[in-house]
């Protein structure tokens, strides 16, 4: 009896066309085997690029953007389907093979409703009759959670949330009765809240209904909950493949251990002083058409230390860094920064104000001129606040270059010629310039890879040691909250459930929305996902 | 509050309903515009018309005649009022009912429109799907230059060179592109063949280049890769997912380009003197005939509005989100 899926030396390359030279060919996936038995899944875990996707995608015989599979084999119960003719493939994708994308809101057709693209392919490969592939829809949204099933169908994706379309699409890829699905980072784009969700579903309709699964995710605390074997990759080569226990207990290679171990604490907490640089009280905030989105919050932050504002999307954590930078003046309450009140609107802030407060972005790509080299945009503010010019410009852009540890060579490099973690740096330099005493971080961090992260993350604590900086630092993940935090704030619907140093205000007693919260990050731990769904079924049963 | 509560409840309905509002309202500043526009203009009727003979008492005659010694607001007000009646007075020059010549002319123009518009529609969809069939490849591009080219020249310089080279050179067209009443069908359409390829030609380019990014965005999109991922054929791909997120901004396009037909059509027309609206309101302005210049411009500007609020309606009805609210 062949195995489910087994992927022999498989090799995928791409065009790329780097802008202002010839194309090049580049090795995407380079020699990677893995084999998958029937109901079991696997795991596939790397950075972005690391070729995790396009492995996945090769299992439909499918290359996104170019992608050519050019050498070795992909045998589904032993035929390769590499080899199969153009019909062939369509006869295999939707019914035998499915797949689960990074975002369902982009996957959906928005002229189309659910329940019409969920049967679609099983009644187009005469699988079942409508009927029949409705009724197993049915089914389906019921294992899945969705809420009322039996309309649930009628409604187009623009009516529902995040979370029921990412368990839509997965209903959707179950439908046809496949042997094999490849989920590709199906709970990334989700809130850990719901993220937690999501997953007990989909682990539930994997057991339910028998079905392979390929797993592909830059998480490993997720991908250890939900699958049977791992394999780690990078740079389109496989660097360990084993059982998750073997994975998370005992890595055998660096690479692993290092995202194994990633973000341990970095910072022991400073004690709360009574001096605070930034002071908070009851600021409320609205948008111009009325609609509140700050409710009442009251907060402080020490010289030196660092803030961290933790909720999910909607939280209002954003909105409090616009109302401290004056893009949002407050319509209740004041902000005191050492000991003086802040001008509320950002137009009327003296220039010394402006310089004393900086931002760093998610998306250091978007934050910079594309068409500004490094030197530009990092003296750019040393002009603006000290007037300096030339030598003494070139001179301070280099030093500054040297404390977020790059080398004078990047000075006249464009933003394009970064990578993701080095633009990051780069923005922080830009803050850096100003000589802040407070730097706004909004997730600087969510759209880097755990390990180039963790490099941003240890730099601004060591600029935080040398400086005396002070952060408020804006996430949605727990573990950095734990690893960088001096103090904590959790926001919930525009409103600050709890605040206090880090060692009071994540341990217990909690309120019901930290305790949620907390509960809901994926940890590093074989059998985390059962332990938390059981405690949350007996909680449930007592009420 | 009840008007919100209606917005809420209705929200396709209430951006039609604003829509059809603001619509009213414009013609309405338009027809202030038109009227003070052709007030202002310099020169006057009288003098034009009697040439030689103005003697200012015969002037004086002539404007109490027109009733051009009443005031300004007075009698735009009752233009206006008859103008909502159907009834654009009478011409100064020919003494006829404006409605009359116009209501002929209009006809003649909108067949002149609408024949392009037949045309030009399927031409300009059916080579905007070549192009994406053949993305970036040798007759993409060439239907990309040409339509660069036909967009870039002014349609009377198109007009021109058509005349040159089918009318003079080779001798296979008529002109100039006159018609009349007794005319059949097959004569007539012979007739405006030349007019009908300048149009053709001046909103092609537009349309192809429009249809040709629209389907393109949305072949690109996520949902479109599913399907291929669902296996689907090419064929329902396209019809059943593709074509009802890329058919809205193609109407848009159309509906648009539509209404500059119309409006595009007055210098057509005066190039291969076709008797259509354009060529009737030229000639008023001329001899400063202002009861025709009012209507004619009126008209273009009510055909205008109405075919932009068609084109807004439609990509309105056409987006699931208005459609079915949350």
């Amino acid at each position: 009896m062949p195995e489910l899926l087994s992927i022999r030396n498989l090799k995928i390359e791409a065009t790329s066309y780097p802008p202002g030279e010839p194309p090049k060919r580049i090795t995407i996936v380079d020699d990677v085997s893995l084999d998958l038995q029937k109901g079991k899944v696997l795991g596939l875990i790397g950075e972005s690029g690391a070729g995790k996707s396009t492995i996945g995608l090769s299992a439909l015989a499918y290359g996104r953007g170019g992608a050519d599979i050019t050498g070795g084999q992909v045998l589904l119960t032993g035929t390769d389907i590499l080899t199969l003719g153009k019909g062939g493939i369509r006869k295999l994708r939707g019914a035998r093979v499915c797949y689960v994308a990074q975002s369902a809101a982009a996957a959906f057709n928005p002229a189309h409703r659910l329940g019409d693209q969920v049967i679609e392919a099983s009644v187009k490969h005469g699988l079942m009759s409508k009927e029949e592939a409705r009724k197993r829809a049915l089914y389906l949204f019921g294992v899945l959670g969705l809420p009322s099933p039996e309309t649930f169908g009628d409604r187009f994706p623009h009516q529902v949330s995040g979370g029921q379309l990412q368990r839509a699409m997965t209903a959707m890829a179950l439908c046809p009765n496949p042997e094999l699905i490849v989920f590709d980072e199906p709970t990334t784009a989700l809130d850990v809240t719901t993220q937690i969700d999501v997953l007990a579903a989909i682990k539930h309709a994997i057991e339910e209904t028998h079905t392979a699964a390929l797993y592909i995710t830059h998480d490993l605390a997720v991908v250890a909950q939900i699958s049977d074997d791992i394999m780690v990759l990078r740079h389109g080569k496989m660097v360990e493949y084993g059982s998750v226990q073997q994975i998370i207990e005992a890595p055998r290679e660096d690479y692993t251990r290092a995202l194994v171990n990633v973000r341990q604490a970095m910072r022991q907490e400073a004690p709360d002083q009574s001096q605070a640089l930034l002071k908070i009280d009851n600021v409320s905030a609205q948008y111009s058409n009325g609609f509140k989105v700050l409710h009442d919050v009251s907060l402080h932050l020490c010289k030196g230390q660092t803030l961290a504002i933790v909720g999910e999307s909607g939280s209002g954590k954003s909105t409090l860094a616009r109302v401290i930078t004056g893009l949002l003046p407050p319509s209740q309450g004041q902000i005191t920064f050492e000991g003086k009140p802040l001008t509320s609107a950002l137009k009327n802030r003296s220039r010394d104000e402006l310089r004393r407060i900086q931002l760093i972005y998610q998306m250091a790509d978007t934050a910079m001129n594309p068409r500004q080299t490094v030197r530009d945009i990092i003296g750019r503010p040393l002009t603006f606040y000290d007037g300096l010019r030339g030598a003494t410009k070139t001179a301070r852009v280099k030093e500054l270059l040297e404390q977020i540890e790059m080398s004078n060579g990047f000075i006249d490099r464009y933003p394009a010629e970064l990578s993701g973690g080095q633009k990051q740096r780069v923005a922080i330099a830009r803050a850096l310039a100003a000589r802040p005493e407070l730097i706004l971080c909004d997730e600087p961090t969510s759209a880097l890879d755990p390990l180039v992260a963790e490099g941003i993350l240890k730099l601004l604590m060591k600029l935080q040691a040398e400086q005396q900086l002070s952060y408020v630092f804006i996430t949605h993940d727990i573990a950095i909250v734990r690893a960088i935090a001096d103090c904590v704030a959790v926001m919930h619907r525009g409103r600050l459930v709890r605040f206090g140093p880090k060692s009071q205000a994540l341990s217990p007693p909690f309120d019901d929305y930290t305790d949620l919260l907390l509960k809901s990050v994926p940890e590093m731990q074989l059998g985390w996902l059962e332990r938390v769904l059981t405690t949350r079924r007996m909680a449930s049963a007592g009420n | 509050m009840p008007d919100l509560k209606f917005r809420a409840r209705f929200p396709l309905l209430t951006l039609i309903v604003e829509r059809l509002l603001l619509s009213l309202m414009l013609l309405l500043a338009v027809s202030v515009l038109i009227f003070g526009g052709v007030e202002a203009l310099p020169g006057d009727f009288a003098s034009t018309y009697l040439g030689q003979s103005a003697t200012p008492q015969a002037i004086a005659n002539i404007s109490a005649e027109l009733g051009l010694d009443k005031p300004v607001v007075s009698r735009y007000f009752s233009w206006l009022g008859g103008a909502l009646q159907g009834d654009f007075g009478t011409s100064w020059a020919s003494r006829n009912s404006v409605s009359e010549q116009v209501g002929r002319r209009l006809g003649n123009s909108l067949f002149l429109a609408g024949f392009a518009a037949v045309i030009a529609v399927p031409l300009a969809i059916g080579l905007g799907m070549l192009s994406v069939h053949f993305r970036n490849r040798m007759p993409d591009k060439i239907i990309n230059v040409i339509s660069l080219a036909a967009i870039s020249l002014p349609e009377f310089f198109i007009g021109y060179l058509l005349i040159l080279y089918f009318a003079v050179n080779f001798g296979i067209a008529t002109f100039p592109a006159t018609v009349y009443e007794s005319m059949g069908l097959l004569e007539r359409l012979k007739a405006i063949a030349l007019p009908t390829a300048t149009l053709v030609l001046v909103v092609l380019a537009h349309m192809m280049r429009m249809t040709r990014a629209a389907i393109l965005s949305v072949m690109s999109s996520a949902y479109m890769e599913t399907a291929e991922l669902k296996g689907l054929s090419a064929g329902r791909a396209i019809i059943k997912h593709a074509a009802p997120n890329a058919l809205a901004p193609i109407i848009n396009v159309v509906a648009l380009n539509l209404a500059y037909l119309v409006v595009g059509v007055v210098v057509v027309e005066v190039v291969f003197v076709y008797p259509g609206m354009g060529q009737y309101m030229v000639d008023a302005v001329t001899v400063r005939d202002m009861p025709v210049v009012q209507a004619c411009g009126l008209i273009f500007a009510a055909v205008y509005i109405l075919l932009n609020m068609l084109a807004d309606i439609l990509a309105i009805v056409a987006n699931p989100r208005l459609r079915h609210p949350r």
